[in-house]
């Protein structure tokens, strides 16, 4: 990161951010209506609905919830169960703090509430292209909020009116990830890796039921990266078909 | 109606969403990481990517089972493609959209 090439004036900081994020948006939208429309039907007021959106703003874990309540679980089982879906933040954290040195706190504070599968992918592509800072992160993850809440709201008021699946919307975010997984195999490397942790999720999806398989499949994967690296250095060298 | 249960489930959930996302990025990003961490931080993205992505366009239910015919793979492989050639992250997101919903029309 070079940060003579990256303008620091408000409104491209805005603009860069805004029109990065539209991806990510439009994928919030299907997803967060029939959040909304999901959680209307299991009793909750749009207030409610948008009191847990704005609180959590983990769009998995809200959906879990959710089931749970109708199912008439306690409190103490839905948080720890949100914990666990969760813990996968803890990774995408931790890699993104590579990019985030020298800031100040409450900014790191304000900048963490935002980290979600989508804004983590996305400002670290940016990041490692070089065009990218914090604020344009921030910029995505708190537009990307504000888009989330207020479908999931808009859900709750009457979502259901709203055709599903309506222009392939749904396929938004599959597409995306599909495209950002491609910016980041940079060479016969991290194609290995990608293919590591690509097997041993589905691996692990197939025997333990959850969402663990994301954390375990990235860190086996990441680890046999890195001892590939040291093994054979000259891997790095060839940079592959790609 | 909100209920005090409800908002106490909502700071909950909140918390042990916030803790994960926040403490890494507290705890690293004013100090310098060991050479081996900072590479292996640097293998995590790509790894999580394949990790999200490949279980759900190859596995499908619930307890899950393998399937190489759900239409999201089918989809999937021409969006790649045309990932890799242009780069586009626009482009990738629009055909996506459009492939899904022309396969939604032809395979139902």
């Amino acid at each position: 990161m070079s940060d003579h090439t990256v303008p620091t004036d408000k409104v491209p900081i805005l603009q860069d951010g805004i029109r990065a994020a539209w991806p990510i948006c439009l994928g919030y939208v299907p997803i967060g209506l029939a959040f909304g429309v999901l959680a209307q039907k299991a009793g909750l007021s749009p207030l409610a609905i948008g009191l847990m959106s704005v609180l959590v703003f983990a769009g998995s874990a809200q959906f879990i919830a959710v089931a749970m309540l109708e199912a008439g679980s306690g409190i103490a089982a839905i948080v720890v169960t949100t914990l666990t879906v969760n813990l996968r933040h803890l990774l995408m954290s931790s890699a993104l703090c590579v990019h985030l040195k020298g800031i100040r706190k409450p900014w790191l504070a304000l900048f963490a509430y935002g980290i979600t599968d989508e804004s983590f992918a996305l400002n670290l592509v940016k990041f490692r292209e070089g065009i990218w800072d914090w604020k344009r992160a921030l910029t995505v993850n708190h537009v990307t909020n504000a888009v989330w809440v207020t479908s999931t709201v808009i859900g709750g008021l009457g979502g259901a009116f709203i055709p599903a699946h309506a222009f392939g919307i749904d396929y938004a975010l599959t597409s995306m990830f599909l495209c950002l997984l491609v910016y980041q195999l940079r060479g016969r490397l991290y194609v290995l890796k990608g293919l590591i942790a690509g097997i041993a999720a589905v691996v692990i999806s197939l025997t333990i039921p959850g969402n663990s398989y994301i954390v375990a499949a990235s860190v086996i994967a990441a680890t046999a990266g890195l001892l590939i690296r040291r093994q054979f250095p000259q891997i790095e060298k060839d940079r592959g078909p790609l | 109606m909100i209920t005090a249960d409800y908002i106490l489930l909502c700071l909950g959930m909140g918390f042990v969403t916030y803790i994960p996302r926040w403490a890494p990025l507290f705890a690293l990003s004013q100090r310098t990481l060991p050479r081996w961490l900072e590479e292996w931080l640097d293998l995590i993205p790509a790894a999580i990517l394949s990790a999200l992505i490949l279980p759900a366009l190859v596995t499908v239910g619930e307890p899950r089972q393998l399937s190489f015919g759900s239409k999201d793979l089918i989809v999937a492989v021409p969006v790649f493609l045309f990932a890799l050639r242009t780069r586009s992250l626009g482009g990738t997101v629009v055909l996506g959209m459009a492939l899904y919903w022309l396969a939604g029309k032809v395979l139902g």
